[in-house]
Order: C-alpha cells, then structure tokens, then sequence
C-alpha cells in the first residue's frame, strides 16, 4: 500500500505514527504487521528480548483493520476517532484483559483468564489502539530486573546478558526493542521508571489515584499505581491522556482530572524554574557514570534558563527501610486471595487428610516463587501482634516524615531531580541470590510512592565506564504531572541535540532468530513453558 | 526489636498458609533476618508525635449510590475456578476429618 517499510514503521513514535495514520499514509494493520514481525525476529529462542508473555496478533490485527476501514470511510465515525487510534501497544501481564491469559508472572495464575478488563485497557480499547500482547514482570510485580518472573527472564536490548530492570521489564524492553511503540507498566517501587533507566526508555509514576488500579492485580495498594512506557516524553504524555481520569471503580480514584499533559509536554519551557537537586538521592552509592549524565543533565538545564536549588530530604534515608515494611505488608494480605479455590492453580498435598488449609499450604508452595514467599513471611511478620507498632506503624509514621520532605523541597523547587537509579543494568543473576543488594535499585524511587508525587524517567545517556544507558528522574508535587512532561520535555529535546537523535539509536542492532517463526508458534512455546 | 529466628520463620509460614521444607525455613531465616536487621532503624525515626499515613493521598467518605451495578453472571465468576459444581466453588473438607 505504501513504500514505508516495516523497519521505518517501528521506529517512528506514537505521535509520529498517529500523525501518519490520521493522515492516511500509512496504516494500522501495516503499523501491527510491523511490529508483530519484529515480535518474532528478536522476542523468541535461546538469545530472545523476551519481552512478551502472550502475543495477541488475531485480535490486534483485527482492531488495526477496524480502525482502518473507519478512517477509510472518512466522515464523522473516522473523525471522532481518538488520535492514537490504530497505534499498538503492549500490557504488562499485571493487568487483567478479556480474551488474553493474565500471569502476574506467576505460576499460580499460569492460564487464568480474568472475566473483566481493568478500566486501562477498557480506555485503550475505547481509544482502538490494538494491544499486541502481555509483557513479563518479576512475579507478582515484585522486583527489580524480571528474574523473579515464573516464565524467565526479560533480556536488556542493549546487552543480552543483562537485566532490562524491573518488575516491569517486559514493557522497558518491548518498547527499548522496537517491539512496541508504547507499553502500560506499574510501579510500586520503581517499577516503572527504574527498567526506563536501565533501557533508555520513558516511564512515568502518575500522582497517586489519577489513573485507575480496577483491574491492576494488586500487590501493595497504598503504593500501586498504573502509567505509560514510551520512548518519547510526548509519547507518555499522550498515553497517560488516555488512562488518566476518576473512575468509580476504584475508591482511591481522585476525582478530578490533572489537566492537559500533551501540552505540557508540547510547550516545552523551562526558563525561571527552579528544579531541586534532591542532596539525599545522589552522590554516595550512585555509579560515577551515573552521577556524571546526572551533572550533564543539570548543566543542560541551567543553560535552557532552569534555576538549580539544592534541596535537603533527610528522612529519605529512612524510606526503603519503612517500604519494605509497608509494600510486603499490604502485599501479604493482598496475596491471601490466590488460595486454590476460586481461580489458578490447585495443587493437593501428596499425604492425607485433605483438608482445605492443607491443599492452601501445598497450593502456595507450589504456586509461589522465592520473592513472593518471603515478601508474604515478612508482611506477615510486620503486621503480627507485638510487631505492629513497632514495624509497619513505624513505617507508617515515616511516610509522614517523607510527605513532610517533599513538602519542604517543593516549597523551594517546583520539580526535583536525581539520578532514577543508583546504578546502569547489571548482569543477570549477578543479584540474585542477594535480596538485600536487588532491594537497592529502588532508593531514589521509592520516595515518589511512599508520597504518592509522579515521578519521570528519562534517558540521560550512556555511562562513560560500560556504555549502558542512564535515567534522569524528575518528581513534582502531587496533582502537578503537567510539570514532569514540560521540564522532561525541555531536558529530552537538549539531550537528543546534543546526541544527534534518540539514545536509541545507539542500541546495538537485535539479530534475528535464525530461523523467524511464526506468532502462534512463539505464542504456543511461550506459553507450554 | 527481636531478630527473626527459623522457629519465627515456621510459625508465619503456617499462618500464611504456605508449606515450607526444613531447607527453605533454613534459607528463607537468614534472609529474612538480613533484611529485617536492615529496616529496623525505621522504629527509631520517627516520635510519637508523628501521625501515621496509611494513604498518599486520603479521601475520606467514597461512597456510590446503592444500586445494582454491573455483576458477574456465576458461569463467569466461577471461569477460573479450579473446580466448581451447581454453580458454587468446590473446595476439599474444611474440616479435619476428610
């Protein structure tokens, strides 16, 4: 139909692609085509991103070819259509979709169907954008680099062998590899904005309760919260339009919409703002790669007319130890519900009696991996008589403490600014066996959750020492989402000048599997395994 | 505050349901008592002075109108269930004397 090849059409943004589809250039169905073989040229086999779960071709194909004849027809139907109608997407397997599997990463959910969308996907078919798959997640959304996921790991597109972040690496390196233009993740820790780092990607943690959790499997819900993947900032600004918004299905929903975010991110404008180097989140710990994008980023700003505050958090010291009181605290008596009986897997004790706690004892055994069982061990600690006040009330009394931080520092900066991660992707299996040292990826985002502020990931170049890519995190005050999109917005247009076009055109090129199999056959190997 | 011990370890597997063998209670005690050695200066952060926050961002009162909303049919609630009979959840005996 055109001469735009499948090569071109993957790279092109969201917006790109919207802008071309509007304009009938080129089509969606071509759009999924596209992506859908780049899904089986680098997704499978032994050196595979695998980045997806499930591949969802039949139904995204369909989408795209509705879309198409809409736009075909012209008149009101294809004029009411949203902007990013036809442009595909990828979910993390966190999310329940009709007429897909949703794993968590889990064996206990291995080929559950939910009998309900969550309220994202619902606004992404509402929007028409065709949803190529599920991605992997480090089971239960707990992790930091995709390891702990059931199905195994998601590889790092930039260098096989290491880790694409996590729990939402599957989205980071779908989107890092070309195999999606955008992606929905969650982040409780970091989950989204800390796989952005370490693949060159956009990832945001909208404000707490602006984007619907109905449907999001929930792992702590005082933290959880739904946001875009993308590799343009506009292009999460665009997506976060379409999921952002109250909905009554969730009672922690704010009621009232945050504003217009693509404009934000279209104004671009820095000049008189004050952006707060937060002293707490960089400097000690930070790799000297890391701390040395970081500076470059700052200077960048400060000529584009930002003024540089230094800020002071001194409770931040004190937020990783009180989330890991908190998260697996909510995360115990969340995962209560996965007992073997109204959905997943069952499994029956080999020895009688079979008596229904004994069939929950051996269900959890076997459905559970490592991280899951001793996050639930020690929520279970946390919150049991003659602890409670001394572990999860004191770590509730800490998050005041940080709220009060942030409140300090926004009334000197109007957004903040660190380093999104201490460190670039480290080597699969490197952190394993070490929780402790895994638990550490996550201390310059965890602030933003424990506050419930946004928070915004954006790529700030590649580490001097290895070559690998390094986030720039900003945070504003909570409700002010519009000012990460403005201020990251400024910071990626300097950047990519500086660079000579996106960080992702670095990205070693994927070889292909030898030999390109067929979706189906990917999505039935994905899924026996 | 108490170090977390194997014993420790049995006891809050048993209460979170969740079947342990005698080299998992080893493993998981020592992990766990690593990383409850390294958050417990969060009790010592914060005064009593200092509200707790259970919630980012509290709204209080979130109510709908009492009106029957959008339900599941009992075929789609029970899809995923491991196993089911005259439209309920099949479970083993509750109690011990199956």
């Amino acid at each position: 139909m055109t001469d735009t090849n499948s090569n071109q059409l993957i790279r092109f943004s969201a917006a790109q692609l919207a802008e071309k589809l509007a304009a009938r250039e080129i089509t969606s169905v071509e759009v999924v085509q596209a992506h859908l073989d780049r899904i089986a040229a680098v997704d499978g086999g032994d050196r595979g991103v695998h980045a997806f779960l499930h591949v969802n071709a039949e139904e995204a194909l369909a989408v795209a070819a509705e879309v198409d004849a809409i736009r075909a027809a012209g008149g009101a139907a294809a004029e009411e259509l949203h902007e990013l109608a036809g442009v595909p997407i990828a979910v993390k397997d966190l999310i329940v979709t009709v007429g897909q599997p949703t794993t968590a990463g889990s064996k206990i959910l291995e080929g559950w169907h939910s009998p309900y969308d969550a309220t994202v996907v619902q606004k992404l078919r509402a929007a028409k954008m065709p949803i190529l798959g599920k991605t992997n997640l480090d089971e239960f959304a707990m992790g930091s680099s995709t390891e702990h996921s059931a199905y195994g790991p998601t590889r790092n597109p930039w260098d096989l062998d290491r880790i694409p972040g996590g729990s939402g690496g599957g989205s980071a390196a779908a989107v890092a590899a070309f195999e999606a233009p955008l992606a929905l993740g969650t982040d409780t820790g970091g989950s989204i904005r800390q796989p952005g780092a370490v693949t060159g990607t956009v990832g945001v943690k909208p404000t707490y309760g602006s984007v619907s959790r109905y449907g999001a499997i929930a792992m702590a819900s005082s933290l959880d919260q739904i946001g875009p993947v993308s590799r343009t900032v506009l292009d999460s600004a665009l997506l976060h339009q379409v999921i952002g918004g109250h909905d009554p299905f969730d009672s922690t929903s704010l009621p009232d919409p945050l504003g217009d975010l693509v404009a934000a991110a279209r104004l671009g404008n820095v000049d008189g703002m004050k952006i707060g180097i937060v002293k707490e989140l960089h400097g000690e710990g930070y790799q000297a790669g890391v701390e040395n994008r970081f500076n470059e980023s700052l200077e960048l700003l400060k000529q584009a007319g930002a003024e540089i505050v230094e800020v002071s958090c001194p409770n931040f010291k004190y937020a990783l130890g009180a989330y890991y009181l908190i998260m697996p605290s909510e995360a115990s008596s969340n995962l209560a519900k996965f007992d073997g009986v109204r959905y997943g897997l069952r499994v029956l004790p080999e020895e009688p009696p079979l008596t229904i706690e004994r069939v929950m004892g051996a269900t959890r055994a076997a459905g559970f991996g490592d991280e899951v069982k001793r996050r639930i061990i020690l929520g279970t600690y946390a919150l049991s008589a003659g602890y409670y006040d001394a572990y999860y009330g004191s770590a509730q009394k800490v998050r005041t403490l940080i709220q009060r931080d942030f409140e300090a520092a926004f009334a000197k900066a109007d957004v903040l600014i660190s380093p999104t991660a201490p460190t670039t992707a480290f080597k699969l299996g490197e952190k394993l066996n070490d929780p402790l040292a895994m638990y550490l990826n996550d201390v310059a985002t965890i602030p933003a959750n424990m506050a419930g502020v946004p928070g915004l990931s954006l790529p700030g170049g590649l580490a001097d020492e290895d070559g690998l890519p390094v986030g720039i995190q900003l945070l504003a005050p909570a409700r002010e989402d519009a000012r990460l999109y403005r201020v990251g917005a400024v910071l990626e247009s300097l950047l990519e000048a500086k660079w000579g076009g996106p960080l992702l055109d670095r990205a070693p090129e994927l070889a292909a599997s030898p030999v390109v199999e067929p979706v189906e056959t990917l999505v039935d190997a994905q899924e026996a395994k | 505050m108490a170090a977390i011990n194997r014993d420790d370890v049995a006891h809050l597997a048993r209460l979170a349901h969740i079947e342990m063998s005698a080299e998992e209670l080893d493993r998981m005690a020592g992990e766990l008592a690593v990383i409850v050695d390294a958050v417990k200066s969060v009790s010592e952060a914060a005064g009593d002075d200092v509200p707790a926050t259970s919630h980012p961002i509290p709204l209080s009162n979130v109510f709908r109108e009492d009106v029957v909303g959008h339900t599941f049919t009992a075929e789609q609630a029970l899809s995923g269930a491991p196993d089911s009979d005259e439209n309920r959840f099949k479970v083993p005996a509750i109690l011990d004397e199956a």
